[in-house]
């Protein structure tokens, strides 16, 4: 699952097509919602199969297929090789980071299913309720400011 | 081998730096938002290891990972909109090209 999903994530960085790296983006999100499921994260699997797998990726498809810049495949620009440095650069630091740390591992097992626990923590007594409203406010204001770009004038 | 949480991070941390080099070194606007979701959900998985391993009866890093999600879909709408609006009046979305604020 892992390699997998680190293989179609580098194939969307490496691929001239748009159109492919845009397909392989989509087999990239659908590992990490695999990989959700071993970590007994049932209902985040489904809503990244549901989120990413079924809305973004058709956003980005039809973006794709409005604005016909396909054919011109998708370039590098001259900050290449910096790019590469930053990045590996900040991997050998956070692999480093990561593995030297001592994490308070629990060795409880894992809730299953965890929708009612999800449920509880966000719409519960002392929950998450006002960030939930939040989030919605921000979503309707998302989807408003999209409408109100794309309008033709 | 037993998968434990260094692996889960490991893996998000290399999924962040891949989406990180896409951000920076290309010039299609869709590649970059793109590499951005990588990025994002580079973070989720990071996100949903520490909740299983750290807390597992709390899931707090789970709510976290849904309200990710929920900006993530706002960013990708809106971006994608503002793609299409630029591609409308200038033609182009490279982003070497699309140079109206440079001085």
């Amino acid at each position: 699952m892992a390699v997998v999903g680190v293989a179609a994530a580098l194939a969307v960085v490496l691929l001239r097509d748009v159109f492919r790296a845009a397909l392989s983006l989509v087999l990239c999100f659908l590992s990490v919602a695999g990989l959700y499921v071993t970590l007994s994260a049932d209902f985040l699997a489904v809503a990244q199969v549901l989120v990413y797998v079924g809305a973004i990726s058709v956003l980005i498809i039809l973006a794709i297929l409005l604005t016909r810049d396909v054919t011109q495949g998708s370039p590098t620009n001259r900050l290449r090789f910096p790019a590469i440095f930053v990045a590996v650069i900040l991997l050998g630091l956070l692999t480093f980071a990561l593995t030297s740390t001592r994490w308070a591992v629990s060795t409880a097992p894992p809730l299953v299913p965890t929708t009612p626990a999800l449920a509880r923590g966000l719409l519960g007594e002392g929950g998450f309720i006002l960030p939930v409203e939040i989030a919605a406010v921000l979503l309707l204001a998302a989807v408003l400011g999209a409408i109100v770009v794309v309008r033709e004038k | 081998m037993l998968i434990g949480l260094e692996h889960y991070l490991v893996l998000s941390a290399v999924l962040f730096c891949i989406g990180l080099y896409g951000a920076l070194a290309k010039r299609n606007a869709i590649v970059i938002l793109m590499s951005i979701e990588l990025m994002l959900n580079g973070v989720n998985i990071a996100m949903v290891a520490f909740s299983r391993y750290i807390v597992p009866s709390l899931l707090t890093g789970q709510v976290f990972a849904i309200f990710i999600m929920v900006v993530a879909a706002a960013e990708a709408a809106v971006g994608l909109a503002i793609i299409i609006a630029i591609y409308r009046s200038r033609e182009t979305i490279e982003t070497t090209k699309i140079d109206l604020m440079k001085w």
